[in-house]
């Protein structure tokens, strides 16, 4: 696997801790062994706005950006966002997702509609992927803040990345006193 | 040192460090504002410090250069235009410690209000330019700048671009360069007072050090040819070197570590050998119009766009005429998820109560320019940092009296303390009839709150004196000068009202912190509810555009507003839009 680059797309909503998730996941493929790059926008995309942050990785790895329509896997944290951002994935793609949903403002003014059913059609479309309730799952962790490492759990299912390197990367960047729910969370993901 | 994975602005931090930079200043600026948190934060050996604007940073930067030290300065794209001043002139001075300018460019308007290509700066002031391609790069490019700069007696620029800034790559830290020599007075007039005879001569010295760096950069590891196999070349630099391999992996590259001046000799020989050569450039065509003037054929722009940025597929898209690869696309038209102010942003109600107002609102850069959007749309213009005060002072200018008092300026206390003061004193001076909001934040929100002269705390986080911004008003001349809370709708409205009728200057400073502010000013308030027997579906807090205020059209029987207890923040603005007391206060637990 290790000659062919891998791209991971993540999605959501500016303020859902997106950039901090890519960093986690960057530092585990980077503990993985591989080269990696991630690319993102930061200042205007942060103020409640859609966030795309692109995680790469393979032996060597170019663009920092994932070439039009080749991400392998879209990790996305809020739905309407997964969906939107469908088009970049490849066709035998997989879509990693949480159940959430935020409303625009365009609905949240009742002028536009917060579409229906995207699960169902996001699986219809990439039939391997997972709509997760995370949320759920991490309040059974014992803390609603460990949502985003209950989808890291869910990803790295699709992933060939060792337990152990999901497990140093955790203990790097998690702080102690949060660490114990945030291993719980994950590996609640990593059954979902 | 091991292996790491930095960001091109960390990466940036981390070269200023190894080059053994004494003086670091900048304002920030997206994408450059980082490199200089990093620098406050991992390297406090370098004293660090925001400035109130690019042309006093750079200013910094020359003097600490003139002691004797290594000294950077970094800035967003439009920031040269504030700095340009001192930098033209710096080019003719040269250094005694090094100094380099990193300049983040933002192709694509992620976060800009225009998309200006740096590397004509390079050209116009006659400084060298480095253009890193990845993180590693940008470390290791911003250390040779600093030799390069003490090396050929000029300030050096460093080009990065949102993708380099903002992307993460693997970096290989290396250790800092040690012995530097001591700062110290050294008086040289000849070379640092430019009065005309002295810098009709330092003109000769920068033609002939241009020249010279041409000729030294052929021979240097930073510009490369990597061999690839057929007739097909290409000319790359910065990131769409990335986008060049990605696209064209059997082509022949020469890729250039440095974009001004450049090697044309490197360049002649490079083509020779190919029979189809490709400049991949981002935004203006400023390699392809040299190489083609040395009577090189070369495609450039005809394939590819000089607006916004490039991608890989874009690339392709170009060179091989063929479909940008789309995959499922969602049939129904999707909501958009424009960026907004944060649940209980105290510019909301000032924007709320503006366009009741039908002002005229003169605008300017920072959180607030989002008053633009619906459904708030109360700004009519914005230009750059600083404008809106002389933009409503000529406006009203030229409009009858009535008329007239419909303009107000509006502009943050970071932007103000940047460039606005000027245009106030223009105002007083010359008899401006506009009305002047500061919405005094207490910070520089947009670009990640950052401290500035009026927060009273420095770069570091050390206390330091706060500009009292009142007095600042009063001292040029303004006469009426008013403080208000933004959270008290009527009181601000009629406020602004009664100040839009004076035919004299008037300054308002809507005071109250930003929601995210650091030093946690703010004390969050229990969130608000909407009661459902005292909803009437007027949708009137719908038209603040809160992120907390959601409209559910299945409540009740017309539908109801409903609140986001998660982020709501109990500012209790809605309250006040409420005509029927439906909003109330959660009760704490």
């Amino acid at each position: 696997m290790k000659n062919k680059v891998q791209n991971i797309l993540l999605v959501g909503v500016g303020g859902q801790g997106i950039l901090l998730a890519s960093e986690i996941l960057s530092e585990v493929l980077m503990l993985g062994g591989y080269d990696v790059k991630k690319a993102e926008v930061h200042g205007m995309a942060q103020r409640g706005g859609s966030v795309v942050s692109h995680v790469r990785y393979g032996e060597k790895v170019y663009s920092p950006i994932i070439p039009e329509g080749e991400a392998d896997i879209l990790f996305g944290f809020e739905l309407l966002e997964s969906y939107r951002y469908l088009p970049l994935l490849k066709k035998d793609g997989q879509v990693v997702a949480s159940d959430l949903q935020i409303v625009p403002p365009g609905v949240a003014l009742g002028k536009e509609n917060y579409p229906e059913d995207i699960p169902d059609k996001i699986r219809a479309a990439f039939p391997r992927s997972r709509i997760v309730n995370a949320m759920a799952l991490a309040q059974q962790a014992g803390n609603m803040r460990t949502v985003n490492t209950v989808l890291l759990g869910a990803l790295s299912n699709m992933m060939e990345i060792s337990a152990e390197a999901w497990n140093q990367a955790m203990h790097n960047r998690v702080p102690a006193k949060f660490l114990d729910e945030n291993l719980k969370a994950f590996a609640l993901g990593r059954q979902a | 040192m091991d292996k790491t994975i930095l960001s091109g602005n960390e990466a940036f931090a981390r070269g200023a460090f190894e080059a053994g930079v004494k003086v670091a200043s900048a304002y920030p600026g997206t994408p450059s504002t980082e490199i200089l948190e990093n620098i406050a934060h991992h390297y406090p050996s370098i004293d660090s410090s925001w400035a109130p604007n690019e042309k006093v940073s750079l200013e910094v930067a020359i003097g600490a250069c003139f002691g004797g030290a290594r000294a950077l300065c970094t800035m967003k794209h439009v920031g040269v235009n504030v700095a340009a001043d001192p930098l033209f002139t710096l080019s003719y001075t040269g250094v005694r410690g090094g100094l380099v300018l990193i300049v983040a460019d933002d192709p694509e308007l992620h976060s800009s209000q225009n998309e200006q290509d740096s590397r004509h700066y390079a050209r116009f002031a006659k400084v060298p330019m480095f253009e890193p391609s990845d993180s590693e790069e940008a470390r290791a490019f911003t250390r040779l700048a600093f030799e390069a700069s003490e090396q050929f007696d000029t300030p050096v620029m460093v080009r990065s671009t949102t993708r380099i800034s903002h992307s993460k790559s693997i970096v290989y830290p290396q250790a800092p360069v040690e012995n530097l020599p001591a700062p110290s007075l050294v008086r040289d007039p000849a070379k640092l007072v430019m009065l005309p005879g002295n810098a009709r001569k330092r003109h000769y010295f920068v033609e002939e050090r241009l020249a010279n760096m041409a000729e030294w950069s052929c021979s240097q590891s930073f510009n490369r040819i990597e061999e690839g196999r057929g007739d097909v070349g290409v000319i790359t630099a910065g990131v769409a070197y990335q986008y060049a391999k990605e696209v064209l992996p059997e082509a022949h590259v020469l890729k250039l570590g440095l974009v001004h001046p450049l090697p044309k000799q490197l360049i002649r020989e490079f083509a020779a050998r190919c029979k189809t050569l490709y400049v991949i450039e981002e935004l203006d065509p400023f390699i392809e119009e040299q190489v083609r003037a040395m009577g090189i054929e070369v495609h450039g722009k005809d394939l590819l766009s000089v607006c916004g940025e490039l991608t890989p597929g874009r690339v392709a898209a170009g060179l091989f005429k063929q479909e940008i690869p789309e995959g499922f696309t969602p049939t129904e038209t999707l909501p958009q998820r424009p960026p907004n102010m944060c649940p209980g942003c105290p510019h909301r109600g000032v924007f709320y109560e503006l366009n009741r107002l039908k002002a005229y609102v003169t605008g300017d850069i920072g959180c607030y320019t989002l008053g633009f959007m619906p459904p708030l749309s109360a700004m009519d213009t914005c230009v750059c940092m600083g404008a809106s005060i002389g933009n409503a002072t000529g406006i009203s200018k030229v409009l009858p009296p009535e008329e007239q008092k419909k303009v107000v300026a509006v502009i943050g206390d970071s932007t103000f303390l940047h460039t606005g003061i000027n245009g106030l004193i223009d105002m007083v001076y010359n008899g401006s009839t506009a009305t002047l909001i500061i919405l005094d934040n207490s910070t520089t929100g947009m670009t990640g709150r950052q401290d500035h002269p009026g927060t009273g705390y420095s770069l570091k986080g050390d206390p330091s004196y706060q500009v009292d911004l009142e007095g600042l008003c009063r001292s040029v001349g303004v006469k009426h000068v008013y403080t208000i809370d933004p959270y008290g709708l009527e009181e601000t409205r009629e406020l602004i009202k009664r100040e839009m009728e004076r035919p004299e200057v008037s300054v308002i400073i809507t005071r109250r912190a930003c929601m995210l502010h650091k030093r946690d000013l703010i004390q969050r308030k229990p969130p608000l509810f909407v009661d459902a027997d005292k909803c009437t579906a007027c949708k009137a807090c719908l038209k603040l555009g809160c992120p907390a205020i959601k409209w559910n059209p299945t409540a009740g029987t017309k539908g109801q507003a409903e609140i986001d207890k998660l982020i709501c923040v109990g500012c209790e603005v809605c309250m006040q839009v409420c005509k029927f007391g439906a909003f109330g206060v959660c009760d704490e637990k």
